[in-house]
């Protein structure tokens, strides 16, 4: 069982290209329909897993992992989801620090660097979209923004202050 | 010293990173290129957009990335540059890993508990923020040069967000623009 989830495990992260989020389908497709956790089990890791700290593909990988396992089938799943990627990388390390110099290499990034700019601006768009904005959470965001961009505050007291603001106000709306 | 410091920062990283890969970029970027200088800005840019080519989750990546060129810019072989890349990959996802065992105990309480709740009203819109601090960052002189470089911006942004073309099919046409633009 344990090899089965390491290997189902590994072929999720080889074909998830694009960020964490790209894995949800195929790992729903895997495991559900595999019938190792329910629909709405998994609905309800995912919600959870989405609101934890860290790498969201690692959180729902361990979680799935010891729901089935334990603790010995959390790690076969978070290593199968990491390594192929830690193995890409690492070879990319390897070679890329030797061919950054090249010429050619410089002129592809030139074009990739802004590029990559816009596909930041676009999941900032889809996420405002869908947080909801008001005018005060419009003005949490940013002031987020600005406080890290302009004033160089670390995005952790930013996350920090919020999480707090957030507490104190949301637990004094549901006493009124 | 430096492999204390790289664990020590991915813990962080992953304590702190929420609201997704794009929201952690901002805490990646203040923590390896302003506090320690691991890696120059130009260089971070390059690690997205690799990141988005390659296959995982960008936190992984970058971890895995810059674990490696952190200790190899140190003026380390290529043996402990491997094991810089593992010690940030591993510091990255421990506190997952014990968030997540702790959380599985008490799954059926955290699932509808209202302090957490009532904390993410504040940390979603922070959220929000983080990511566009992590755009506005990058929108330096490094990375757009010329008026080429808004070309491409303007270009890779409408089809994202008009024409839905996936990131990495962006990535691919925005390095052939770069071949052409600057031949």
């Amino acid at each position: 069982m344990c090899w089965t989830l390491f290997l189902t495990f590994i072929r999720i992260g080889t074909f998830t290209i694009g960020g964490g989020y790209a894995m949800l389908p195929l790992i729903e497709r895997e495991v559900v329909n595999r019938g190792w956790i329910t629909k709405e089990d998994f609905i309800d890791l995912f919600a959870v897993a989405q609101s934890l700290p860290g790498i969201f593909a690692v959180n729902i990988s361990i979680f799935l992992g010891y729901r089935l396992k334990g603790i010995r089938g959390s790690t076969v799943c978070a290593l199968g989801a990491i390594l192929p990627s830690f193995v890409i990388i690492l070879a990319i390390a390897l070679f890329f620090t030797q061919i950054q110099e090249n010429v050619w290499v410089e002129k592809i990034f030139r074009g990739l660097r802004p590029a990559v700019v816009a596909l930041i601006v676009v999941p900032c768009i889809t996420a405002a979209q869908s947080a909801g904005l008001t005018w005060q959470t419009a003005l949490i965001a940013t002031a987020a923004a600005l406080l890290i961009w302009l004033a160089g505050i670390s995005p952790v007291y930013i996350i920090v202050v919020a999480a707090t603001g957030g507490l104190i106000c949301g637990l004094n709306k549901k006493k009124q | 010293m430096i492999f204390l410091q790289l664990f020590w920062t991915y813990i962080k990283i992953g304590l702190f990173g929420f609201g997704g890969g794009y929201a952690m970029l901002s805490l990646i970027q203040d923590e390896v290129v302003d506090k320690h200088g691991w890696i120059s800005l130009q260089e971070f840019t390059d690690v997205v957009a690799i990141s988005q080519m390659t296959p995982g989750p960008i936190g992984v990546n970058s971890a895995t990335y810059i674990g490696y060129t952190a200790v190899h810019n140190a003026g380390y072989a290529a043996g402990l540059s491997i094991c810089g890349s593992c010690i940030a990959t591993f510091a990255v996802c421990l506190p997952s890993f014990i968030l997540v065992l702790v959380i599985s105990y008490y799954f059926n309480r955290f699932k509808q508990n209202r302090y957490v709740e009532a904390a993410f009203t504040g940390l979603r819109p922070a959220s929000v923020g983080l990511i566009a601090a992590a755009a506005l960052l990058l929108m330096n002189r490094g990375n757009f040069i010329d008026y080429k470089s808004f070309l491409i911006f303007g270009a890779a942004f409408i089809l994202t967000w008009k024409f839905k073309l996936h990131p990495v099919l962006i990535i691919f046409l925005a390095g052939i623009g770069g071949l052409i633009l600057y031949w």
